[in-house]
């Protein structure tokens, strides 16, 4: 078993980061896990796999990403300085397409013809129909009716892209139910079809294969850091649904004790009413798509529906390596309002001339809280994982402007 | 010798194919949650899975994740299930239960708890569908207090690992007839009798086949080379809507006795 004080050799061979994580799937997919695991990490190694997603992340994705540091934010805030890493800037908008591209190439090398994604805000949807367009895979996309109703302009992009978007009207409509739903298909169709997880949540092999594709934002980001700055941050942070571009930046820095680590969970209208999507801030450790992770559920043991502006933070779960690193004490995660959230949104618009995705303004929203703990000379670096752009209508909308 | 394995051996003695109906706990009614389960007993019912609803039931196709939905939406939970299958066992000692569900549910309630309680209720295993033989550790305290935990075997499932489950079957083996979810209706027997041939050179516990067996002729394919049949979605939604007890009684008559003359004339 791997030591607490590596925390670069988790998960172990089952794929658990301590008590997390595993494979809690019925019979019928462990086979198919297996075939993926095995592939996966036969190709992590393989020098000319390697080399392609290299060079699809240079060439198509646009990285490396830079770091930026936002002067005019941090003279408002007046604290510590605030530096952006930069996966706005990527193709389609976010984070998200770091791991499409990379589990596109690991299906291609797999001979699967048919892609399946579940999507919350709509942007792993839109990540996943982008690479399937460009290596001819056939592309379906589940979304829960309510995130279809909140993030109309990603459905049409997916559609534009020549995916199918499946609504999914089980449940609570939302991302959880998604994923249900895509689950489904792979097991009824896990001969020609691969299943592009969007998060770091899952069984295993995905919590590490998606942590894998999306850990280059925290290499590039603490390289970056060394030679922009000479030094490392004093802080980190990034917004956490499942958790992916939050593990993405953190995974480098795990092992630099000095630095410290703060996610950003969606804390909606405040933990205490109840509704909110805070599962490791406010939930329990459970079992939920897959994985033991912190989750939100009732005595029952039901999941509970939740709640957050953003619908790419509105999840019950969590991936199981944050829960690892909330238990370990390396992490720490806080919840952030959807008020607050807002208030940092337009803050980034008017003093940066960035507008930031409701996801990544949770997160923007952490930075400055952590930049008035530091002083002047201190760094808070922040993933700014998403653009904006898909979330103008709701914003309008909850402004009662009209667009 | 458990309940379960008793009755096995009463089917092996008698040369019968057991009848194994699954309905979702709680639906389509929880004040005739434990009538329901009396007429399935009556209707030929030789072994009770009674499914714990849970809010993402991954593995199930829409009926049962409607099922689920709607007892949920009356607040039934696994102390509700625990106490049914109590009341059951006052009029009934014989007939085996085996709640099917979750993982989730179990965890949150407590693994030592839930053994306890449910053993003290009178049920005699637990099917947890998310939970694989590598993940059963936690199941230890179930498996100590006398529980059986019936296992899943696939289409899916690898020769090797075939081997494995069927060495580590507890009560009956549960195999699923085919790649997919609850409900489905793609039964090809020619390829659950290849399957089946080779879980019979492992296979020490009977085995039952269940997924996409819906009536009589579908059944009574099956009972060629399983030891017992499983029917749970096409129950499910025939019982989904009944009101009052006469009617879940005769819609679940109505539709399990001629299964069980089916697999009698067998």
């Amino acid at each position: 078993m791997p030591t607490i004080d590596d925390f670069h050799a988790w998960p172990d061979a089952h794929g658990r980061f301590g008590n997390y994580g595993g494979i809690y799937v019925a019979e019928t997919l462990m086979a198919p896990l297996a075939e993926l695991t095995e592939a996966y990490l036969r190709l992590r190694d393989d020098p000319a796999f390697i080399a392609e997603l290299d060079r699809d992340l240079k060439h198509y994705v646009g990285r490396p990403s830079p770091i930026y540091h936002a002067e005019r934010l941090s003279q408002h805030v007046g604290g510590a300085r605030i530096l952006f890493k930069r996966e706005d800037l990527n193709h389609t908008g976010a984070h998200k397409i770091n791991n499409t591209v990379g589990q596109a190439l690991v299906a291609r090398s797999m001979g699967k013809t048919r892609i399946i994604a579940e999507t919350g805000a709509g942007q792993h949807g839109v990540a996943s129909a982008t690479v399937a367009a460009r290596l001819g895979l056939k592309c379906v996309v589940y979304m829960g009716a309510v995130d279809i109703e909140r993030q109309k302009i990603n459905v049409y992009r997916m559609k534009l892209l020549g995916a199918e978007v499946v609504p999914v009207t089980s449940g609570s409509k939302t991302l959880k139910d998604a994923l249900n739903e895509a689950m489904r298909d792979w097991v009824t169709n896990v001969a020609d079809t691969f299943y592009i997880i969007g998060t770091v949540a899952g069984p295993h092999p995905y919590p590490l294969m998606v942590r894998d594709f999306n850990a280059i934002v925290g290499r590039e980001a603490r390289g970056q850091m060394l030679e922009q700055y000479g030094r490392l941050p004093d802080v980190l942070t990034a917004c956490v649904g499942g958790g992916s571009n939050a593990i993405g930046l953190f995974h480098a820095f795990l092992n630099d004790r000095d630095v410290r680590i703060v996610g950003a969970e969606a804390a909606g209208e405040g933990i205490a009413t109840g509704h909110h999507a805070a599962s490791l801030a406010a939930g329990r450790p459970g079992v939920l798509h897959g994985n033991r992770t912190y989750v939100l559920c009732d005595d029952n043991g039901q999941i509970t529906e939740t709640h957050s502006i953003s619908a790419g933070l509105d999840y019950p779960g969590v991936g199981p390596e944050h829960a690892f690193l909330k238990d370990a004490g390396r992490a720490d995660y806080v919840g952030v309002t959807d008020e607050e959230a807002m208030e940092a949104f337009h803050l980034l618009a008017r003093t940066e001339g960035i507008l930031a995705a409701l996801e990544s303004s949770h997160a923007v929203a952490q930075a400055i809280k952590l930049a008035r703990e530091y002083p002047k000379d201190g760094i808070v670096l922040c993933n700014l994982s998403g653009r904006g752009d898909k979330d103008v209508h709701t914003i309008a909308a909850r402004e009662g402007v009209e667009v | 010798m458990s309940r379960i394995d008793r009755r096995f051996a009463a089917l092996k003695a008698s040369g019968r194919t057991g009848l194994i109906p699954f309905v979702t706990a709680g639906d389509p009614s929880p004040e005739h949650a434990v009538t329901l389960m009396h007429v399935l007993v009556d209707a030929g019912a030789d072994l009770i899975e009674l499914g714990v609803p849970f809010s993402d039931p991954m593995a199930d196709g829409p009926v049962i994740q409607h099922a689920s939905e709607r007892a949920i939406a009356k607040s039934v939970g696994l102390a509700d299930v625990l106490g049914w299958v109590t009341a059951f066992r006052q009029r009934d000692a014989e007939t085996p239960v085996v709640l099917m569900g979750y993982l989730n549910p179990v965890e949150i309630h407590g693994y030592a708890r839930f053994a306890q309680e449910a053993v003290q209720a009178g049920v005699d295993g637990v099917l947890l569908v998310d939970c694989p033989l590598e993940e059963s550790a936690v199941l230890q305290p179930l498996r100590d207090a006398g529980l059986q935990q019936i296992l899943l075997a696939a289409p899916t499932t690898e020769p090797s690992r075939m081997a494995q489950l069927c060495g580590s079957a507890e009560g009956f083996l549960y195999y699923v007839s085919f790649a997919g979810i609850t409900g489905a209706a793609h039964l090809s027997t020619g390829d659950i009798a290849a399957r089946m041939a080779d879980i019979r050179t492992h296979a020490k516990a009977p085995v039952a086949v269940g997924f996409g067996i819906r009536d009589a002729a579908s059944a009574r394919a099956i009972a060629d080379f399983a030891d017992a049949v499983v029917i749970g979605s096409a129950l499910v939604e025939r019982l989904a809507g009944a009101e009052d007890a006469e009617e879940i009684t005769v819609r679940a008559r109505a539709f399990l006795v001629p299964i069980r003359a089916a697999l009698d004339a067998h």
